[in-house]
């Protein structure tokens, strides 16, 4: 067990401690950070998806009064590096997707440099490219791992006899299409190069990862670069593993030294530069008896990533932790193509990849004629079907059943399309959703600073998430003093190494360090410890993770509505019940589960990037046309938790919330519009059309 | 040209101002107001959100010559000396804020709500501020502030 902290504030609604600064308009994000005499960045990029540039004439470009430069693959830097061949910019002359960062004009204003940045005429050599997804690809490969490090591919038992026995199968196809993460803040850096020194303010996941990764790339020893990224507007993983633009600023930034470069992706700049999920194909096998308990689970992927980087989304590794089968086989298959890097997008592999198996699972309790909470409830594993390890806590069913009565689901009429109400047809459904408890490694220090006044240390990121108030809240409980007391500081290389803010490691991986570092200071310097004493903490490794499988769990319920004879389709109602350790801070905690099933109705609804396979690029590349749902768009949302007490994930008993909200979400949506309407939706988003039938 | 206008009460200036250049731009980083967020530069989300003689308008799509001579309000202007607007206290009271990317637009977009139509109902909120988009929170917390504003002034009103 590990030592746990008693809790006194974590657990209050402190009131999130970076509001006042953020309704004022003062807290300063990336771009706004204060600069003397800065230059302005606009890149130039790919207008081809494949082949070569010829020639590029800049003369008119550099004609433009203000303009100070313009880089291209023939004058820029040489980079030290270029193994990563996403953030390798204008290094070659290649074009390996549309889009891509070909060049970049510097200039005195913004308007100067966007005008240039249309005149650079570049001509290319184009080669035929491959843009297509299908699972019918001669190409399809199996990656060495999954995002981070999980197998590709695992067999237990026989699927296919298991088939062939069982009274009850299922073998159906899923997809969810191409999705952008889209926060409100659109990648920003502003850098500066002065002396061998660099200064990034930018905007990110994480202060440490920005130096650590792009250190190597432009051959600068890491205590050379500064990153600072105190406030984030929003990231959802866009932010977390750093991309090619943050190069292209820093090469900027050496070629006018002395000079900030400022530089903000636009919103459409954002679809090729910034990440997205891959689509994904998933062909999903179940055999259960006729009392609905599965004796066979596979979850078979396709999906791409592009041919300059892999990215291998982890989409059937879920279906690895969640319900107990003997027989189970899960496999990723990729296509490389000609297309933008993919990367993490809230709750990489468990989003995509509870919408195929939970909409299964929901067409298998049909066919078994079992209700679908029940028949989940009947394939809860006592154990982790992958490890054997017991659950360090599970409260799946409780979720499940909790939920179900808040959400009035026994009244339910199972036979779908049964019910109308003024022209409306409507349904209600349910999901499971899963995510694992991870951490990473951080460390944090803490100073007395004078009698009763901690300042705490950690180079963690805030990204809307609440890291300000949660971490205050965690050292105040370490420290045992009120919040008052602690003065956190977070979102600086100056501050000791931290992780990223990602995989929802964020409070239990930096916490731990702070918690450590208390500790460490109450071991060293007594109770209270004298004005002056500093100990420093690390996140150890978790023994018990030796012994027990970690995992948040959930269950979603939603209410659709589809008009009769529009197919318009509205959720009035969702309703999140989550099982996730000791909330620290229910204020910011709610809205984080609330923001993550937002975010489960828009990939259910809206999100769908449309890619022009002839020229390889996202057609709908803005908000005009790549739609998130708006305020008018969303109806009663509430989510709520389970108390749940687990001494083995780490000393605040905390698992992480970022991403839960968001699994299984788009699934209870499909099944509920499934039962509202009898029509079996697969495919994401649902659309009026495909309930017009 | 010379561009002169009112900003949050105060007389504003900026030399070389180029008339096609946003209001965005001109408040950011000429002025030095960076509370309006730039999120799509074309008029889709709103995080821009001002009021251009008293009207929201989207910053973004103003051009600085249109407001030569006229009065603009931004989120800088929204608190007293040293109190907070009831819209801003309500923001943080309810938890409506998570990355605060969205929230100036917003607070302006529902302060202007609020004094078009001191009682809104639930369905005129999300329609009045669904030009503000808002990735973090998934608005209930929104319609909660928003509600909680709306009380606070009426009974600020009332005493
Ligand atoms: S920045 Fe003006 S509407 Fe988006
Ligand atoms: S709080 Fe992040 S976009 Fe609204």
């Amino acid at each position: 067990m590990t030592s746990q902290v008693t809790p006194y504030a974590i657990g209050t609604a402190l009131q999130r401690l970076d509001g006042r600064s953020k309704v004022t308009g003062t807290a300063p994000y990336a771009f706004e950070r204060v600069v003397d005499n800065a230059t302005y960045l606009h890149p130039v990029q790919a207008t081809i998806a494949l082949g070569q540039i010829t020639a590029i004439d800049t003369a008119e470009a550099e004609a433009l009064d203000g303009v100070i430069t313009i880089l291209t693959h023939v004058n820029a830097p040489r980079l030290a590096s270029t193994e990563d061949r996403e953030l390798a910019v204008l290094q070659t002359d290649r074009v390996s997707f549309r889009g891509q960062l070909i060049g970049a004009v510097i200039a005195d204003t913004p308007e100067t440099a966007r005008q240039a940045a249309g005149l650079v005429r570049i001509s290319y050599a184009q080669w035929p490219h491959e843009a297509e997804l299908s699972s019918e690809r001669s190409d399809l490969y199996t990656p060495e791992a999954v995002n981070p490090s999980f197998p590709a591919d695992t067999d237990e038992g026989d699927v296919d006899t298991a088939m062939s026995a069982a009274p009850v199968t299922l073998d159906t196809t899923y997809t969810t299409p191409l999705e952008y993460n889209n926060p409100m803040e659109p990648h920003t850096t502003v850098a500066l190069w002065n002396d061998h020194e660099l200064t990034l303010y930018d905007s990110t996941q994480g202060a440490h990862t920005v130096r650590t990764t792009v250190a190597p790339v432009i051959g600068l020893d890491p205590e050379r670069i500064h990153v600072s990224a105190p406030h984030v507007g929003g990231g959802f993983g866009s932010k977390g593993i750093p991309h090619a633009h943050i190069v292209l600023a820093a090469l900027a930034a050496r070629t006018v030294e002395g000079r900030p470069v400022k530089f903000a992706l636009t919103r459409q700049q954002m679809f090729s530069l910034a990440g997205h999920r891959t689509p994904t194909i998933q062909r999903v096998r179940l055999a259960a008896d006729t009392d609905g308990r599965l004796s066979a689970l596979a979850h078979d992927v396709v999906e791409w990533t592009s041919k300059v980087k892999e990215f291998a989304e982890q989409t059937a590794v879920p279906s690895r932790n969640v319900y107990a089968a003997p027989n189970r086989r899960t496999s990723h298959r990729l296509a490389a193509l000609d297309v933008p890097v993919p990367s993490w997008m809230r709750a990489p592999g468990e989003c995509p990849g509870m919408f195929g198996p939970e909409v299964a699972v929901d067409e298998m309790a049909l066919k078994c004629g079992i209700d679908p909470v029940e028949f989940r409830a009947r394939n809860e594993p006592d154990v982790d079907p992958e490890t054997g390890k017991p659950f360090s806590s599970r409260h799946l069913v409780e979720c499940l059943r909790e939920g179900a009565d808040r959400f009035g689901w026994h009244h339910r009429d199972p036979t779908p399309a049964s019910r109308t109400e003024r022209g409306w047809l409507v349904g209600t459904g349910v999901a499971s959703s899963i995510y694992p408890t991870l951490r990473a490694v951080s460390t944090a220090t803490i100073r007395v600073e004078a009698a009763d006044h901690y300042r705490v240390d950690i180079g963690a990121t805030d990204i809307g998430t609440g890291t300000w108030t949660a971490l205050t809240q965690i050292a105040a409980d370490a420290l045992e003093v009120p919040v008052g007391h602690v003065d956190l500081r977070i979102g600086e290389t100056a501050q000791p190494e931290a992780s990223v803010a990602g995989g929802s490691t964020g409070n239990a991986t930096w916490g731990t360090a702070i918690v450590e570092a208390a500790r460490a200071l109450q071991d060293t310097h007594g109770r209270p410890p004298e004005i002056g004493a500093e100990a420093s903490g690390t996140t150890p490794n978790n023994p018990e993770t030796e012994r027990f499988a970690m995992f948040a769990h959930g269950a979603q319920f939603a209410e659709v509505r589809v008009h009769a004879d529009t197919g318009e389709i509205r959720v009035p109602r969702m309703l999140g019940v989550f099982a996730a350790g000791r909330i620290i801070n229910p204020r910011t905690a709610h809205s984080q589960f609330i923001g993550g099933m937002t975010m489960g109705l828009s990939m259910a609804l809206h999100e769908v990037g449309v890619l022009d396979t002839r020229f390889g690029h996202v057609v709908n590349h803005d908000f005009a046309e790549y739609h998130i749902p708006t305020n008018a768009d969303v109806g009663d949302i509430d989510a709520t938790w389970i108390d749940e007490d687990d001494p083995y994930v780490n000393p605040m008993g905390a698992k992480g919330i970022g991403e839960i909200g968001i699994v299984g979400a788009a699934a209870a949506i499909a099944n509920a519009a499934h039962h509202a309407t009898g029509i079996r939706l697969r495919e994401l988003p649902i659309t009026p059309d495909a309930l017009l039938r | 040209m010379r561009l002169k206008f009112t900003v949050n009460g105060r007389q504003a200036e900026a030399d070389d101002v180029w008339e096609g250049e946003s209001l965005l731009y001109v408040l950011r980083e000429r002025l030095g107001l960076p509370g309006s967020k730039n999120a799509c530069e074309q008029g889709e989300c709103g995080s821009c959100t001002v009021r251009l003689d008293g009207v929201a308008a989207c910053a973004c799509l103003v051009a600085a010559g249109q407001v030569q001579d006229r009065e603009v309000d931004t989120v800088e202007g929204l608190a007293g000396e040293d109190e907070l607007d009831a819209v801003q206290r309500a923001f943080v009271d309810a938890g409506a804020v998570q990355c605060g990317f969205c929230t100036p637009g917003l607070l302006v977009a529902a302060d202007d709500l609020l004094e078009r139509c001191p009682s809104p109902s639930d369905s005129e909120i999300r329609e009045s501020l669904a030009g503000n988009l808002c990735r973090c929170t998934g608005y209930e917390k929104i319609m909660d502030a928003v509600r909680l504003a709306a009380d606070r002034r009426a009974e600020e009103a009332r005493s």
